[in-house]
């Protein structure tokens, strides 16, 4: 399958790359990893006219801790977060996703940004975001940034404008006794999921929950916030019965679409399932019981 | 429409080529370098039967612009071999019977080559797990599996 004819700009800087965004407009779409967006191109699902190519503009790839704030650059590949030590050590929700995105050969180009700005409710990335109170730092005529749940409009529709690029995603260290988990139900490596849960626990003094952060993946038009959940956690002990309570909220705001992946009440069900296991891990994780 | 001149180094010999746009990088090595060992499988960035080795990383090469690789350094199945000598995972491959009909195999040989250059001796995990972006629909991988065992004992 070939793409219908499009114009490629190769950007050797960020100011370049805005430029020929500004000056394309609706006609221009950045391509970073391309993995979503050279098989839409493919299939004839998109067609751009002019594709404007970020992937040689130094200084977007980096994953570092400063300042109580995580930054991982744009252009991180999925298998750059995959070695991290950083991700493995301190962002379990992270480690538990990336090996489970699409395959090894999309992962290494495939990017942590291209993800995110995608907007597609089938990209992992976005709920993980959500659940871990992460912000997007995005560029054009100015700097400004936007938070991970204000981010999400609709299906491919974010706060994104097409003349900028979101070039960096800050997430806040989390506090001594947190704990993450992502869960995951697909059917095969490289299918989107079924259904998946993202879920980052702070836990208080007394084991008692402090801030939770839940979204579901694939479950609705846009990457699902369990914001009564979360809220109902906060302030309880995390046991069997609160788990299973705040699972069931979760699921309630799920809004999955029948396909070949199954029916909606199976996927709300397995949003309720994946959403329990994923507390009682993120739970564990942060040192509860 | 804009053509591009991009160079690239395929296989260690450097080649210059005029793309358009839109042109995909195994069509590219396909059918501008006429190097048919590369695969066309699904199309869909699926089932890996086009992997080539793109500055060190396997990747799908029906879902790369032959414009992103001007300036990188390319091997693909070809450029196994060396000095007529097989590549260890290509010994692997025959010894071990790790093909049946071959399609995939051109893709099995670059991302499981490109494993061993990261990792000597992986677990037999890290070797299903290396080759889940490469479909197979004959052998099971079992015998994949086993050539790459083979492979990495030879290169230790």
């Amino acid at each position: 399958m070939i793409p219908a004819a499009f114009d490629y700009h190769r950007a050797d800087t960020l100011d370049e790359a805005l430029k020929l965004l500004k000056k394309h407009g609706d006609d221009a779409k950045v391509l970073s990893g391309g993995m979503s967006l050279l098989p839409m191109l493919k299939l004839r699902l998109a067609s751009f006219a002019h594709l404007v190519d970020i992937n040689r503009v130094p200084g977007l790839d980096y994953i570092k801790e400063e300042k109580g704030t995580l930054r991982i650059g744009a252009m991180t590949r999925q298998a750059a977060l995959e070695r991290s030590d950083v991700i493995k050590s301190k962002y379990p929700i992270l480690a538990d996703a990336v090996p489970l995105i699409a395959d090894p050969l999309v992962r290494n180009r495939g990017t942590i940004g291209g993800n995110v700005a995608n907007g597609d409710p089938g990209n992992d990335q976005p709920a993980i975001m959500i659940a871990l109170g992460a912000t997007f730092i995005v560029r054009g005529a100015k700097e400004r940034s936007v938070a991970a749940n204000q981010f999400y409009k609709g299906l491919y529709d974010t706060a994104l404008a097409r003349s900028e690029i979101l070039t960096e995603i800050r997430i806040p260290v989390p506090p001594l006794k947190s704990g993450g988990a992502y869960t995951k139900l697909k059917r095969k490596t490289g299918d989107f999921a079924v259904a998946a849960a993202a879920v980052q626990l702070t836990l208080g003094k007394y084991g008692a929950v402090e801030r939770a952060g839940i979204a579901l993946t694939n479950a609705g038009l846009t990457p699902i916030e369990a914001v009564d959940a979360a809220k109902y956690l906060v302030g309880k002990m995390p046991d069997e019965k609160t788990i299973a309570e705040a699972a069931k909220m979760a699921a309630a705001k799920s809004a999955p679409s029948a396909d070949r992946r199954g029916s909606v009440e199976y996927k709300k069900e397995m949003a309720r399932v994946l959403t329990a296991r994923a507390l009682h891990k993120a739970v564990q994780r942060a040192g509860g019981s | 429409m804009a053509m591009h001149k991009i160079s690239v180094t395929i296989n260690g010999a450097v080649r210059e080529a005029e793309v358009e746009s839109r042109l995909l990088l195994v069509h590219l090595i396909r059918e501008v370098f006429r190097m048919t060992g590369t695969h066309v499988g699904c199309d869909t960035s699926h089932c890996g039967a086009c992997t080539v080795v793109l500055d060190g990383n396997p990747v799908k090469s029906c879902t790369v612009l032959a414009v992103q690789a001007d300036g990188s350094k390319i091997t693909t199945v070809e450029g196994l071999e060396q000095g007529g000598k097989l590549h260890p995972v290509q010994e692997g491959f025959t010894e071990k019977h790790g093909l049946q009909c071959g399609f995939c195999t051109p893709g099995m040989l670059m991302t499981t080559s490109a494993l061993l250059e990261r990792n000597k001796n992986p677990s037999e995990q890290q070797i299903r797990e290396a080759i889940s972006g490469n479909l197979c629909r004959c052998t099971g991988y079992v015998n994949i599996v086993k050539a790459v065992q083979y492979a990495a004992e030879k290169m230790r």
